[in-house]
């Protein structure tokens, strides 16, 4: 299954500066899987060491939270959009 | 043949059924709730009418009355000060085919003399009508809705990138009581895009600076200054005075603190944030959630999330944010429209792609779930790091 993920920015330096990448895979993990076989590091920032996604971090499918549906194990689905949202802080500076 | 005046009355009773006061008052009693139109000049009205009349001048009625009525079988008792300018009003809607039309004799005054129930609404000053005239134009604001705004009290913390365009806003509108907490001062580097601050300000406290402006634009507007650093000693005193808090902070530690001290003070939260190019803002309504923590449990660590003083950000993309910032704010005092409560709105200005994300309440919540287990405020800066030095 091929889906479009959307890079925040935090994360573009992994990806060359996309703001956007296509990625395969049935569930959001093996998602993330593909996408650190070709952007190497990215996992890291994206999960813990036990694998899961990090607390800081959320990804949504289709506008939809993954930790209020299957977390890794979310089903992707031929053309999901697939965004990734970490906590952001800025705002006075 | 021309019409006198008596002739023209004379008519007007002989077409339209006249109610007395104490008749309305029967009718209210047993719960028939006719249209109460009111058809006095604005500031007659103003200084007193009928509880839930509906106000519409004489002058604007035939302009108005289908759009104020639309349904041409309602029942309507006008009235005016004594009686006169209703019945004619009366008439003039019977005429348009409206079927129940009664006007009640003796008026406001008859009605006031005899003991029975009014109202007054606020007394604006002939400034605030001036200035405040395009939102009394707007059914959704209206002199109720400008009247809210006036008694509201809104926390803007940070002085800030965001919460330099929420406060501007939020100060032309009308906010009555606007509190800005801020602990730094102005800054050359600021001025970028907090457009609260101006040059001959560099090295003023931004309170300071933001009240200058603040009431400079809008005189009506009381500023409380708070040049304090939020922490969990003075968070909760600081926002105790307020309805809604407004998130316009740079770092994670007070954005925590803030989230979880709204959720315990019961106040409702706009939270806003920016990075680079991307910006996020949701609502957090503290009876139902979900909060800040549903969505991010836990602040990220040092080294793992760059703020942006490190990181930049593009000037304009805080007035973006802080702009739905205070729309929402308005939104709410006002009971209009659906705020981004369970929502987030996220912004990707290069892409110019505006997403709204569904949030969750997470029943094992930190803080907003039944069972929490954070009940007492955390000041994060011991093991988050004053600053994250490795950016992502």
């Amino acid at each position: 299954m091929s889906a479009q993920v959307r890079i925040p920015t935090p994360l573009r330096r992994f990806t060359g500066g996309a703001e956007a990448i296509s990625a395969d895979g049935a569930t959001v993990g093996a998602l993330v899987d593909h996408i650190e076989s070709n952007h190497p590091g990215i996992k890291e920032r994206l999960c813990d060491e036990a694998g899961e996604v990090r607390r800081f971090v959320n990804i949504f499918v289709n506008g939809e939270d993954i930790r209020f549906i299957n977390n890794l194990d979310t089903p992707v689905n031929e053309g999901d959009e697939v965004s990734i949202v970490p906590a952001i802080a800025g705002g006075s500076g | 043949m021309a019409k006198t005046y008596q002739e023209l009355m004379t008519e007007a009773r002989d077409s339209v059924p006249e109610v007395t006061i104490d008749e309305v008052q029967a009718q209210m009693e047993n719960g028939a709730r006719p249209t109460l139109l009111d058809v006095r000049e604005r500031e007659e009205y103003r200084e007193g009418h009928l509880e839930g009349s509906v106000p519409l001048p004489r002058g604007f009625l035939e302009m108005r009355i289908e759009e104020t009525v639309p349904d041409k079988s309602t029942p309507i008792v006008a009235y005016c000060a004594g009686g006169v300018r209703s019945l004619i009003a009366a008439r003039t809607l019977k005429e348009m085919g409206y079927e129940n039309v009664t006007s009640m004799s003796g008026g406001y005054t008859a009605w006031k003399n005899a003991g029975y129930k009014w109202v007054a609404d606020r007394q604006f000053t002939p400034e605030q009508i001036t200035r405040y005239a395009r939102h009394f134009t707007l059914p959704e604001v209206g002199e109720a809705g400008q009247s809210k705004l006036l008694d509201a009290k809104v926390l803007c913390v940070g002085a800030g990138g965001l919460g330099s365009p929420v406060a501007l806003y939020l100060a032309a509108a009308g906010v009555g009581t606007i509190g800005i907490a801020d602990h730094d001062t102005v800054d050359m580097s600021n001025l970028q895009r907090q457009i609260l601050h101006t040059n001959d300000r560099v090295g003023m406290p931004k309170v300071e600076s933001a009240q200058l402006t603040l009431n400079a634009l809008n005189p009506d507007v009381n500023i409380v200054q708070f040049k304090e650093r939020l922490s969990s000693e003075n968070v909760m005193r600081i926002i105790d005075d307020f309805d809604i808090v407004v998130n316009g902070c740079d770092n994670f530690p007070t954005r925590y603190l803030i989230n979880d001290a709204c959720i315990m003070a019961k106040k409702t939260l706009v939270d806003g944030s920016i990075f680079q190019f991307e910006g996020q803002v949701t609502v957090v309504d503290p009876a139902e959630g979900p909060c800040y923590r549903c969505l991010f449990p836990e602040p990220p660590p040092p080294g793992m999330a760059p703020s942006c003083a490190e990181a930049g950000v593009l000037g304009v993309l805080p007035g973006l944010v802080g702009c739905v910032q205070a729309l929402e704010v308005i939104k709410i005092i006002l009971g209009a429209g659906n705020p981004l409560v369970g929502r987030m709105m996220h912004f990707d200005t290069l892409s110019s792609e505006i997403r709204v994300l569904k949030l969750r309440k997470d029943p094992n919540c930190l803080v907003c779930s039944e069972n929490p287990k954070i009940t007492e405020l955390i000041d994060y800066e011991e093991f988050c790091g004053l600053r994250p030095v490795n950016a992502a």
